[in-house]
C-alpha cells in the first residue's frame, strides 16, 4: 500500500514536497498514521483468514469443493477494507462531511431496499441484499458508519463553529431523529443485533458531543423501557426469544435452541491454554458449531489456538480500541471527536457482543466479529471505519 | 499531548471520554476473564465433552452361542431371518432425507410408506412410539420377516435402495429336538435394560439396545460364554454423522457353544412320563380328601451317579421357551406368571421344595451307626410309638416285629425310626438338652448336604431346610409374637398350635424329633438334593455338584473348556454301613415297597435300588417321591398331590429306566433299543466353520419308546400299600407339620410376624420381575 500513499494528498496540513520524503517527513503521511490500529486491523484480518479457512476448508455444502473459496474471498474483502480505508483517508473525515446527507440517504435507500423482495433471508433475519456473482450485501454495517456521521455532523456543527458549548436539546432531537429512522427499518427486518450496536453508537456519540446529562439518562431510561415494551408486546421473533431463553439456561434443549451456545462453549473450552492447533480442532473440523465462519469464528480460535490464541484476538481489538479512545481524546475538533467516540462505542459493543455470546455470557444475535469474522459488508465497514479514524488523527496538530 | 486542546473544548467531553474508555476497557477485561475460566479452570471438562461429541461407537452384535445336548443335538440356536435395516446417517445425507427411498422400499415389503417413516424417525421426548430408540449410527431394522425375494430385490438394485440393507440376522430359536422342550432347564432371554446397558457401557462387551440378555436357567448361567463380544469400531464423525475417520476397530466374536449333559432323547421321555404320571394320577381316588388327585406340579430329575451331571430334568407344569423369543407378549407373560398360571417358569427340580417322606430314612439309618447303634439290631418294628399321651403310629399299623435297620428301610418301618430318634433326643437332654448336644440325626442331614446348595449350575436353586435346634430357635424369635397374640388354648386347631408354638416353639421337642425321623416335620429338600444323595450312595458315598454345563466349545471348535465334576462333600458312612444300606436299597426294589413296580426288572444284569416316600402335607393331598439308582444313574421323581411314592411315580420311572437300558416290560435287554445304557462320555464335535455334528432327531421319543400300556400293569394289586405315610395311619400330628409353607414364606421375607397358625400360601413372583421364585410344593 506505500505505493498508492505519494499519490493522495492529505489536505490542510503541511507544506508542498515531494514524493516519498514527503510521505517521511516529521509531520509526513508515514509518520502521522497510527500504525499500531492499521497493524492489529491487518493482523486481525489474516488471522480471521486462516480461522475462516480452517472452518469452512471441510465444508463442502458452502465452499462449492474449493477448500480455499472462504480464504480467498475474506483475503478480497481485507483488500478492499484497506482500499477504502485509503480513499477515505485520501478523502478526509472533513472531506467527507460534505457527503455525509448523501452517504446517509444513500444507507437508508439499501436498507428499504433489504425489505423488498430484493432482500433476502439469512438465519431468521431479513437483512441482505443479494447481488450476482454470489456476493450479498448487509446494508445496516454502512448504516452504523452513516448514523455516526450523520449525528456527528448534526451535534458538531454549532460547537466547532463556536457559538455554542454544547449541542442545545433542539440538536440533540434532530440527531436523534436522525439515528430512530434507520434504526427501525433495520427493527422490522429484524436484526435485533445491529439495533442494539445501533442504541450504544447512538449513546456513545451523544455521551461525546457533550450533550446534557438529562440526554443520557433518558436515552438509558427509554432504552430498558423499550426493551421490556419489545419483549412484552411480542415484536421479537419466536427464534429472538428462544436465543434469549437459551442463553439464560443453556442447558434448556442442548439440540435445539442451546445447541450453538452449548457447542460453541465446549469448542473453546476443550482448546485450554494453546489449543489443538490451527486445523487440528475436532470441534471445528466436526462442524459441530454453526455459523462458524462468520458469527461464531471465535470459536476457532479458542479451540485451535487456545487461550493463548483468544487472548491475542482480545488483545489486538483492544490496541484498536485503545488507540481509537486516544484519537477521540487528543482530535481537536467535535466532529472528529464525535466520529471517534461513536466508532469505539460500535466496535466495544459488538466485540463484547460477539466473543461474549461464544463465551456464554451473552446472547446469541447474528454480529460480526470485526476484521476476524467473514463477511464483506462487515469487513469493509470496519476498515472504513479505520481510514475514517486515521483521518481523524491526521488533521489534528502534531503536538510535541 | 494534552487533555485540554487549543480549541478549548470543554471538560465535560475530556471526562465522558473517560468513562467511555474505561467501560472499554473492562468490557475488555470481562472477555478475558471469562475466556480464561472457560480454557483455563473448566478446560478438561469441555475437552471431555468435545470428545464425546465426535466419536461415535457403531456396534455389531454377536452372535449367541448355541446350547447342545450331550451328543450335539441343538437345544437353543439361533435361526436367521431376513433383516431390513435402514442406515440414518446415508438417509439424512439425501436431499429430501430419504424420503423417496423409504416410499419406495415400503412398496417393495408392502409396507405403507408412513409405517417405514416412523420406524426410522428417532425417539424423544415429542416423538410417540413407535421410534428407534437406538444410537442413529446403528442400522434400524425395519422389518425381520423378509421374503428371500424381496431381499433380493433391494440387494439387486443397490442403487435404488441407498442405505438400505437387506441381511439375514440371528434370533434365538428352541427347536425342542424330538419334542424335548426342556424349557426351566434353558431358561429364556428378555431385552437388555438401561440400567445393564448403562454398567456395560465403558466394558469391552457393551450391549446393544437391542440385545437380549439371559435371564434364568442355563441362558442366564452362561450368559457371558454364550453372549459373546459385540464388535466396536469407534468413528470419528462431524455433526452430521459423517465419517472423518476410523479410530479403532475390534470385530466381533461369537459367543461359544455350550454342551450340556441333557440327552434330547431321555429328556424328551422324562418329560413325558412325568406328564402321563400327573394326567394318571388325576384319575386316581384320594381317600383321605374324598377326591382324585390334583397332581398340580412335580419334577424329575436323570443324573449321572457317577458324577453329578444332569441327563434329564423335567419340571412340570411347562411352557414353550419360544415364547420369549422376539419380546414376549402381554398375554403370555400373565400366562407364564400370573396367580392362576401355577408358575411354569418355576424349576421345580431346583426350586420346588416339600418334604421328601420316606426316601429321607437313608439319613436317619446313617445317623444311628453314627450315633453308635447297630446296623442289625434287631429294633421293634412295632404297630406305634408313644411318648407320653401321644400316639405315633406305623403305617396301616403295620407289625413288622424284631427287625434289622435294612429291613427297616426295605418295608420303610416308622416306629423303628421314631424310636431311635426319640432315644437321642432323650440323650441329648430331651426337653432340657444338654449344652453341647449330638444331635447325630440333624448333623446327619447336614453333612449329606441337605439345608444347603447343591451347587447345580442353574440360578436360584434353593436351600431346602433341616429343621434342627437352631432353626426352631431363629423361628420361634421371628414368629413367638403372632403366635402369641393368636394362639388359644383349647380353641380351634389352629389356634392351639398357635398356642403351642407360642409356649414352646424355640424348643426341639420329643415330637419334633419324631416326625424329622421319617422326613415329615418341618424338613424341606428339593429333588435335586435328593438326586444328588442317592446317586452318592450309588457311587460310593461321593456328593457331586450337579451339572448340566459340560464343556464350553469355541464357535470354531478349537477351545473347549471342559466343565469337570466337582464334589462338595463325602457321606458321613464308612464304606461298610454304605453297602449295607445300598443292600437294603436294593432290597425295596425286589422285596420291599417298590418291588411290584420293578417286577421282571433284570435284577442280575442291572441292580436296581430304590426307595419310595409318601409325604405328608397339611391341607394338601400327599406328595409323591420316588428315589433310585443304578450303577450309573440315579433318578427321582415327585408329583405334589400326586399320591404314593410307588404308585404316582414309580411307572414313570421304570419307564426312564427301560428306555436308558432298552429294557423291555419282559426283562429282556435289547441293546440296540438302549438309549444310554451307559453315560455319554464323548463330547460333539464343533468343525472350525462352526457346524456341529448331532445325530438325526426322531420326531418324539416318548412315543417311539413308550411301551404300550398294558392292562395287567394298570390291575396289578400293589404287595401291600406304601406304607411311608404316617399320617395316613392317623398319627396324632405333632404340631410343626401343620403349617410349613406359611413359616417358609414368612421366613423368607424376614420373618416379620403373620398370622400364625395361616392357611399355606403359594407366593406370587413379584410382578415384573420375570425370575422365577421358590415355591412350596
Amino acid at each position: 500500500m506505500t505505493g498508492g500513499v505519494n499519490s493522495f494528498q492529505v489536505s490542510g496540513y503541511g507544506p508542498e514536497r515531494a514524493g516519498w520524503t514527503r510521505v517521511f517527513a516529521r509531520d509526513g503521511l508515514a509518520r502521522r498514521l497510527d500504525w499500531p490500529i492499521l497493524l492489529a486491523a491487518l493482523a486481525l484480518s489474516l488471522l480471521g483468514s486462516l480461522l475462516v479457512y480452517s472452518a469452512t476448508r471441510n465444508r463442502t455444502e458452502l465452499n462449492q469443493g474449493d477448500p480455499y473459496y472462504f480464504l480467498v474471498r475474506h483475503w478480497l474483502n481485507t483488500g478492499i477494507g484497506v482500499a477504502l480505508m485509503i480513499g477515505a483517508i485520501w478523502l478526509g473525515h472533513r472531506g467527507l462531511r460534505t457527503a455525509v446527507p448523501l452517504l446517509y440517504g444513500a444507507s437508508v435507500f439499501l436498507i428499504l431496499l433489504v425489505l423488498t423482495p430484493l432482500g433476502s433471508t439469512i438465519n431468521g433475519a431479513h437483512s441482505w441484499i443479494k447481488l450476482p456473482g454470489g456476493f450479498s450485501l448487509q446494508p445496516s454495517e454502512f448504516v452504523k458508519i452513516t448514523i455516526i456521521l450523520g449525528m456527528a455532523m448534526l451535534l458538531a456543527a454549532r460547537v466547532d463553529a463556536g457559538d455554542k458549548p454544547y449541542p442545545d436539546h433542539r440538536t440533540v432531537l434532530q440527531a436523534l431523529g436522525l439515528a430512530v429512522v434507520p434504526m427501525l427499518i433495520v427493527m422490522l427486518m429484524p436484526d435485533l443485533g445491529s439495533v442494539m450496536v445501533m442504541v450504544v453508537i447512538v449513546l456513545g456519540v451523544l455521551l461525546a458531543s457533550g450533550a446534557s446529562n438529562r440526554w443520557i439518562f433518558g436515552l438509558i431510561g427509554a432504552g430498558a423501557a423499550g426493551a421490556i415494551a419489545v419483549w412484552q408486546l411480542g415484536i421479537l421473533d419466536e427464534y429472538q426469544i428462544n436465543r434469549f431463553a437459551a442463553f439464560a439456561n443453556p442447558e434448556l434443549d442442548p439440540a435445539g435452541v442451546g445447541y450453538n451456545t452449548n457447542q460453541a462453549r465446549i469448542a473453546i473450552g476443550s482448546g485450554g491454554l494453546t489449543g489443538s492447533g490451527l486445523f487440528q480442532g475436532s470441534q471445528t473440523t466436526g462442524q459441530f458449531v454453526p455459523e462458524q465462519q462468520t458469527d461464531f469464528v471465535f470459536t476457532v480460535a479458542g479451540e485451535e489456538l487456545g487461550f493463548v490464541g483468544g487472548a491475542l484476538i482480545i488483545g489486538l481489538l483492544g490496541i484498536i480500541l485503545w488507540r481509537a479512545c486516544r484519537i477521540a481524546r487528543d482530535t481537536t475538533d467535535l466532529y472528529g471527536t464525535i466520529v471517534a467516540a461513536g466508532i469505539v462505542a460500535w466496535f466495544a459493543f459488538q466485540i463484547f457482543e460477539n466473543i461474549g455470546m461464544t463465551l456464554g455470557i451473552m446472547p446469541v444475535t447474528g454480529l460480526p466479529l470485526p476484521f476476524v469474522s467473514y463477511g464483506g459488508s462487515s469487513m469493509f465497514a470496519v476498515w472504513l471505519a479505520i481510514g475514517l479514524l486515521q483521518s481523524i488523527r491526521m488533521q489534528r496538530p502534531m503536538s510535541a | 499531548m494534552t487533555n485540554i486542546p487549543e480549541t478549548g473544548r470543554s471538560t465535560r467531553v475530556q471526562v465522558r471520554l473517560v468513562v467511555i474508555q474505561v467501560l472499554v476497557i473492562s468490557l475488555l477485561g470481562t472477555l478475558g476473564g471469562r475466556l480464561w475460566y472457560l480454557q483455563i479452570r473448566e478446560g478438561d471438562q469441555y475437552a471431555k465433552e468435545a470428545s464425546g461429541n465426535h466419536v461415535q461407537q457403531v456396534v455389531q452384535p454377536a452372535v449367541r452361542g448355541s446350547i447342545l445336548d450331550a451328543r450335539g443335538v441343538p437345544l437353543a440356536d439361533n435361526e436367521t431371518r431376513l433383516v431390513v435395516s435402514a442406515s440414518r446417517t446415508d438417509l439424512m445425507k439425501m436431499k429430501d432425507d430419504g424420503e423417496a427411498v423409504l416410499t419406495k422400499l415400503a412398496g417393495v415389503l408392502g409396507m405403507k410408506p408412513e409405517d417405514v417413516m416412523t420406524k426410522v424417525r428417532l425417539c424423544n421426548a415429542e416423538t410417540p412410539q413407535p421410534c428407534w430408540n437406538g444410537s442413529p449410527y446403528q442400522p434400524i431394522p425395519i422389518t425381520d420377516e423378509a421374503t428371500p425375494k424381496q431381499a433380493l430385490q433391494i440387494r439387486e438394485r443397490a442403487e435404488d435402495f441407498p442405505g438400505i440393507t437387506a441381511e439375514p440376522q440371528a434370533l434365538r430359536r428352541y427347536p425342542s429336538p424330538g419334542k424335548a422342550n426342556t424349557a426351566q432347564v434353558l431358561g429364556y432371554l428378555s431385552p437388555v435394560t438401561d440400567e445393564e446397558i448403562q454398567q456395560a457401557q465403558d466394558t469391552d462387551s457393551p450391549y446393544l439396545r437391542s440385545d437380549m440378555v439371559g435371564r434364568s436357567g442355563l441362558e442366564r448361567q452362561y450368559d457371558k460364554q454364550l453372549r459373546g463380544k459385540a464388535g466396536v469400531t469407534r468413528y470419528e464423525v462431524d455433526k452430521l454423522g459423517r465419517v472423518l475417520g476410523q479410530a479403532e476397530s475390534d470385530p466381533a466374536e461369537p459367543g461359544a457353544n455350550l454342551v450340556t449333559s441333557i440327552d434330547s432323547r431321555v429328556q424328551r421321555i422324562a418329560e413325558y412320563e412325568l406328564n402321563e404320571a400327573m394326567k394318571e394320577a388325576r384319575k386316581q381316588h384320594d381317600r383321605n380328601t374324598n377326591r382324585n388327585y390334583e397332581a398340580d406340579s412335580g419334577a424329575v430329575v436323570v443324573m449321572e451317579a457317577k458324577t453329578g451331571r444332569v441327563v434329564a430334568m423335567a419340571s412340570n407344569p411347562t411352557y414353550d421357551p419360544n415364547a420369549w423369543v422376539g419380546g414376549i407378549s402381554a398375554k403370555d407373560y400373565a400366562e407364564l406368571t400370573g396367580k392362576k398360571s401355577n408358575y411354569p417358569l418355576l424349576n421345580r427340580a431346583i426350586q420346588g421344595l416339600s418334604a421328601p417322606g420316606s426316601i429321607f430314612k437313608v439319613i436317619p439309618t446313617a445317623a444311628a451307626i453314627k450315633a453308635g447303634y447297630s446296623f442289625e439290631g434287631p429294633y421293634n418294628c412295632s404297630s406305634s410309638y408313644s411318648i407320653g399321651g401321644q400316639v405315633f403310629k406305623n403305617f396301616e399299623s403295620q407289625n413288622h416285629g424284631a427287625i434289622s435297620l435294612g429291613r427297616a428301610l426295605e418295608v420303610s418301618c416308622d416306629t423303628v425310626f421314631y424310636a431311635l430318634s426319640h432315644e437321642e433326643w432323650k440323650r441329648d437332654g430331651g426337653n432340657k438338652p444338654k449344652k453341647n448336644p449330638n444331635d447325630w440325626f440333624y448333623k446327619t442331614a447336614h453333612q449329606f448336604g441337605l439345608g444347603e446348595e447343591t451347587g447345580i449350575d442353574l440360578p436360584n436353586e434353593v436351600t431346602g431346610r433341616v429343621p434342627d435346634r437352631q432353626w426352631k430357635a431363629d423361628y420361634w424369635k421371628a414368629n413367638k409374637d403372632a403366635w402369641c397374640k393368636y394362639g388359644k388354648k383349647g380353641g380351634s386347631y389352629a389356634e392351639q398350635i398357635a398356642y403351642e408354638n407360642c409356649l414352646e416353639g424355640n424348643r426341639l421337642r420329643a415330637g419334633d424329633s419324631v416326625n424329622y425321623s421319617i422326613g415329615q416335620g418341618d424338613t424341606m429338600v428339593t429333588p435335586i438334593q435328593m438326586a444328588t444323595i442317592y446317586a452318592a450312595i450309588s457311587n460310593g458315598g461321593t456328593l457331586y455338584n450337579p451339572t448340566v454345563g459340560k464343556a464350553v466349545i469355541s464357535p470354531d471348535g478349537r477351545t473347549v473348556k471342559e466343565i469337570e465334576p466337582q464334589a462338595h462333600g463325602k457321606l458321613p458312612t464308612s464304606k461298610k454301613t454304605l453297602a449295607q444300606i445300598d443292600e437294603a436299597l436294593e432290597g425295596v426294589a425286589t422285596r420291599g415297597t417298590a418291588a411290584w413296580r420293578f417286577g421282571g426288572w433284570p435284577q442280575d444284569k442291572i441292580p436296581m435300588h430304590a426307595k419310595t416316600g409318601t409325604a405328608e402335607v397339611y391341607g394338601k393331598q400327599t406328595t409323591s417321591w420316588f428315589a433310585t439308582y443304578t450303577e450309573d444313574y440315579s433318578i427321582v421323581m415327585t408329583i405334589s398331590q400326586g399320591g404314593t411314592g410307588s404308585g404316582a411315580s414309580g411307572p414313570a420311572v421304570r419307564n426312564i429306566y427301560n428306555a436308558l437300558y432298552g429294557v423291555s416290560e419282559d426283562g429282556e435287554i435289547d441293546n440296540k433299543k438302549a438309549l444310554l445304557p451307559e453315560p455319554q462320555k464323548t463330547l460333539p464335535k464343533v468343525r472350525t466353520d462352526g457346524t456341529i455334528t448331532s445325530p438325526k432327531i426322531a420326531k418324539d421319543f416318548a412315543k417311539e419308546f413308550r411301551p404300550s400300556p398294558s392292562p395287567d400293569a394298570e390291575a396289578t394289586t400293589p404287595q401291600g400299600d406304601d406304607p411311608a405315610d404316617p399320617q395316613q395311619a392317623g398319627t396324632t400330628p405333632s404340631p410343626e407339620n401343620t403349617n410349613r409353607d406359611t413359616r417358609r414364606g414368612r421366613r423368607r421375607r424376614g420373618g416379620g410376624p403373620g398370622r400364625g397358625g395361616g392357611h399355606p400360601r403359594r407366593r406370587a413372583p413379584r410382578p415384573g420381575a420375570a425370575r422365577p421364585e421358590r415355591t412350596a410344593s
